[in-house]
């Protein structure tokens, strides 16, 4: 085995390719879950009874009505599971629930030869509910005090003691909303029964073992008779780690009943309506400065918008415990954690998984004390990042601290933000009605899975007779270029040009016991295991080949898919040529790879260890343009310096930077979540159900400029060939947006003025932040219990 | 139920169809041409969008019936044979898309636009497809490959 980060000669990995279904993607020919429909005999459709009460115990249900609907061939309830009745792996969600806890809850799912039928089924049941009260928002269920889940609480230090020896102590709230998804491919599985009585389902999943374990439990069967399949997704995002089982479930559950193929599709509407979203957070905050802007202290509480269900919930919350600090030195601190239960759908991950939502607590704080402190909000950034050495307040150690004031600097330059300060500066003076700001922000991630067990991976390699090599591995495929970059993984490691390697989709008879593809780690870990089961057949086949060549086995060169021995006058071979010659001497042309991040481990009650491998470093600078009449805010331009280590495919890293950044820009600037929170007969209701209600970011949104550059000299030597993740990170550089935003807004007042802004900064909530700043409000929301006399 | 005869990717079909069938449905369920996904149902999103006689069209937004009589092309009739057709290429080549699933729409939008406008500008480019959603890439290669594109079907004179 060679060292993981090592790259040989020649690597295919670092090379600009193109997405290994490029062509067809753009041909059409790429399929999805939804496409296999047609090819399909017999296939029923699914459609679910939904709750039209956002609390409601269901008193009596009569399916009787659906089965007279032409078409209708069953009604799925409660008594058709063979299994454990939960849709998750709390026991917190009953797949058919007698209390439905959000509006649209599924209650039943009929089955018919037609989509049509299904509704028109669906349409036909008969339910009675007794209502129940319901709580609507954060604030409502912090009240009510009902909480679910883990309630950890993150300290170093003696927080109340130093904040009792700060120059400025303030106190303030920051409310976030939570995200739509929105991947395009909406929730679909397809369950059949095979041959065999095993239960094959094809989903639309970032996590096929997982899908896997809850069909088993729902069925009551071993894992061996399930197998999932996703061929790959029209997106995830992080909203199809733990969402798709139960819908799975069920249309494992109608095979399995009826013996008929089952397609269980959501479409929009329903998709919007009955699947987790991002958690909005409520935090409240005490801070202590320095008179120099350095921090003292921070006292927080974090309550998240949990839903009706725990999901993903507590590792989301650990996570955003994780990331409160962002890039900054914090001495003393305390943080508690807790998770609301509210009469929503249950919130899940999404690209950043809570690492945003702590992040933004910190930088909204920053944002609104710096003008209280009369110091500039990047010089207090800067002045707070860690130095080498410090710890964070989970107690690991910043590993490269150095690289933050190294892509700040980076940026600083190359964005010449000091000259374009000074330019918005005249700009505003002689604007009355427009006014720019330029804010830069960092960020630092924690890459691995808090959770350590789940930083484990495996690969199947089979390299064939012909010498085309083909991949499994556990990864889930949903545009982000994981499968190119493990066939140039498996192509550097064999030494093989990057045509004669194929990945094959993500199958849980080929790999078991895989872990999500998220946390932003799908190429570390899946790289780890590729590359492991690679060198295994480089290492019999450099036997072999030795052998041949009459030379020592360090002799031996796989390189561009020849193989030669360094000194030897023997020809080289071709790669094809030395596996078919190996096969005939019977070497084993297969391996297993398996690969577990070192040096991992976590304590979640006392919110202590090493859960990371590593950091992501990356920061924003964001001009803005803001419009004093109504609040629209225009994003001029954008720079970008990003921290990938020794990138393993450059063009596929730059589009996942600049794709996270326009996501969490959507998030904090334009996407809003609104739910019909008054009680009454449209409580429960989502509001914006639709893309036509819900404002994603078009291409009139894309900021004018981008400019997207990586940090050289970066080389992540705990990782495979040297790189480092790049999922999540990007989106949380949208925060420089949001603070431009602000600082825009305060532009309109009176110099000095703190300014208080929603998340996310729509329009609407922008204008009414400018209304403040006019109106004399200087405050920005905070409370100022201590400062200088 | 409604006759109609469609030519759709050079193919002419005549079929029996109930009237308020969608042409999406009509092209994914009828004749098995799912390269045209379905995104959003509402006609915001645009990853449906198809040719009529050469203009584009959210094939969500449009009953088969109307298109009896017509000529629809979808993706998967964009190609000559194994050749791709320039802004396929110009696609693949400029990473301008990931999970591909709004790609087939974003295409057959920009071949529209520039067969409109056959040097579109940066600005007319995003004004142009602002009616097709990415919820990957940030639309920052997508504007990129269409001006490539462009400059491909006019034989490389942008």
């Amino acid at each position: 085995m060679t060292a993981l980060a090592q790259r040989p000669a020649n690597p295919v990995v670092g090379e600009s390719v193109v997405h290994e279904s490029a062509d067809l993607h753009v041909t059409g020919a790429a399929l999805y879950t939804d496409d296999l429909t047609g090819r399909l005999t017999g296939l029923l459709h699914a459609w679910p009874v939904g709750s039209p009460h956002a609390h409601a115990r269901v008193t009596s249900l009569r399916t009787e009505p659906a089965l007279a609907v032409p078409g209708v061939v069953r009604v799925l309830t409660g008594a058709d599971v063979p299994g454990v009745n939960d849709a998750g792996v709390k026991h917190d969600e009953p797949l058919f629930p007698t209390e439905v806890m959000f509006r649209g809850h599924a209650v039943c799912w009929v089955l018919a030869d037609s989509l049509e039928a299904a509704r028109l089924g669906a349409a036909a049941v008969e339910v009675d509910y007794e209502m129940l009260p319901a709580l609507m928002t954060v604030e409502e269920a912090i009240a009510a005090e009902r909480f679910q889940g883990a309630r950890p609480v993150m300290t170093r230090g003696d927080a109340a003691a130093a904040m009792a020896g700060a120059a400025y102590v303030f106190s303030g709230e920051t409310t976030m909303k939570g995200q739509e998804h929105f991947y395009l491919e909406t929730h679909c599985s397809i369950a059949l029964v095979d041959e065999s009585g095993q239960v094959f389902v094809h989903a639309s999943t970032q996590h096929p073992t997982e899908t896997q374990d809850i069909v088993a439990h729902v069925l009551g069967r071993p894992a061996h008779e399930v197998t999932v399949q996703c061929l790959r997704m029209g997106g995830g995002f992080g909203g199809k780690e733990m969402q798709p089982h139960g819908f799975a479930a069920i249309a494992a559950i109608g095979a399995t009943v009826t013996g008929r193929p089952v397609r269980l599709r959501l479409n929009r509407a329903l998709d919007m309506t009955m699947s987790g979203k991002r958690h909005g957070y409520h935090a409240s905050w005490q801070v202590g400065f320095a008179a120099d802007g350095r921090f003292v202290a921070l006292d927080a509480t974090l309550t998240a918008d949990g839903g009706w269900s725990l999901d993903l919930s507590e590792p989301v919350l650990a996570r955003a415990l994780c990331h409160i600090d962002n890039a900054y030195w914090i001495p003393d601190i305390v943080v508690h954690g807790r998770i609301a239960q509210t009469n929503k759908t249950s919130q899940t991950a999404f690209r950043g998984f809570g690492g945003p939502q702590g992040m933004i607590v910190i930088e909204d704080i920053i944002g609104r004390c710096a003008p209280l402190l009369g110091i500039d909000a990047a010089q207090v950034r800067e002045r707070n990042f860690y130095s080498p050495g410090q710890q964070t307040p989970y107690g690991q150690e910043v590993r490269h601290a150095d690289r933050m004031p190294r892509v700040w600097d980076q940026l600083m330059t190359s964005a010449t933000v000091d000259r374009r300060t000074a330019e918005i500066a005249e700009f505003n003076a002689s604007h009355r009605h427009t006014k720019k700001a330029l804010a830069v922000t960092p960020v630092k991630f924690g890459i691995s899975f808090n959770f350590t067990s789940y930083n484990q991976a495996g690969a199947l390699v089979l390299v064939y007779k012909d010498g085309s090599v083909l991949i499994n591995h556990g990864g889930t495929e949903m545009g982000q270029g994981l499968h190119t970059k493990m066939a140039q993984v498996a192509a550097t490691a064999l030494g093989v040009p990057l045509d004669v390697v194929r990945v094959a989709p993500t199958r849980t008879d080929k790999v078991p016991n895989t872990s999500a593809t998220a946390a932003s780690s799908g190429a570390d870990l899946n790289g780890g295991a590729v590359k492991a089961a690679c060198e295994q057949i480089r290492e019999r086949l450099a036997e072999f080949a030795a052998k041949r060549f009459g030379e020592p086995v360090d002799a031996v060169r796989f390189e561009g898919g020849t193989v030669r021995a360094e000194g030897s006058a023997a020809p080289p071979m071709t790669w094809a040529e030395l596996v078919d010659a190996a096969y005939y001497s019977r070497v084993q042309l297969s391996a297993m790879g398996f690969y577990r991040t070192e040096g991992l481990h976590w304590d979640p009650v006392t919110v202590h260890g090493v859960p990371f491998k590593y950091f992501v470093y990356a920061a924003a600078a964001a001009e803005v343009e803001v419009d004093g009449f109504t609040g629209a805010s225009v994003t001029r331009r954008v720079d970008i310096v990003f921290d990938v280590g020794d990138s393993l495919s450059p063009m596929i890293d730059l589009g996942q930077i600049e794709g996270a950044f326009v996501q969490g820009a959507g998030w904090m600037t334009m996407e809003e979540l609104v739910w019909d929170e008054r009680p009454g007969q449209g409580q429960g209701r989502l509001l914006t159900s639709a893309a036509s209600t819900y404002k994603l970011p078009s291409l009139s949104e894309m900021p004018a400029v981008l400019n997207v550059s990586l940090l050289e000299a970066a080389t992540e030597d705990g990782v495979v060939y040297g790189s480092k993740a790049v999922g999540e990170p990007p989106l949380m550089l949208a925060i420089a947006v949001r603070e431009a935003i602000r600082d825009a807004a305060a532009a309109f007042g009176e110099s000095g003025a703190s300014v208080d802004l929603g998340l996310p900064a729509t329009p609407e909530a922008t204008y009414w932040a400018i209304e403040a700043v006019r109106g004399g409000v200087r405050d920005g929301g905070v409370t100022t219990l201590r400062r200088p006399t | 139920m409604t006759r109609i005869t469609v030519t759709v990717d050079g193919t002419r079909y005549t079929d029996d169809v109930e009237p308020r069938t969608l042409l999406v449905q009509y092209l994914r369920d009828r004749l098995g041409k799912v390269g045209t996904v379905v995104g959003c149902d509402t006609g915001n999103c645009g990853a449906c969008t198809v040719h009529l006689d050469g203009r584009s069209v959210k094939s969500c937004q449009l009953l088969a019936v109307q298109t009896d009589g017509h000529e629809v092309t979808t993706i998967e009739g964009l190609a000559n044979g194994a050749t791709l057709h320039p802004m396929q290429e110009a696609f693949r080549d400029c990473h301008a898309l990931q999970c591909g699933f709004c790609t087939p729409g974003m295409i057959m939008q920009a071949v529209d636009l520039v067969t409109e406008n056959p040097h579109p500008t940066e600005a007319e480019v995003r004004e142009g497809l602002e009616g097709n959603l990415c919820r990957c890439t940030g639309y920052h290669n997508i504007v990129k490959a269409v001006q490539q594109g462009a400059g491909a079907m006019s034989g490389g004179q942008s």
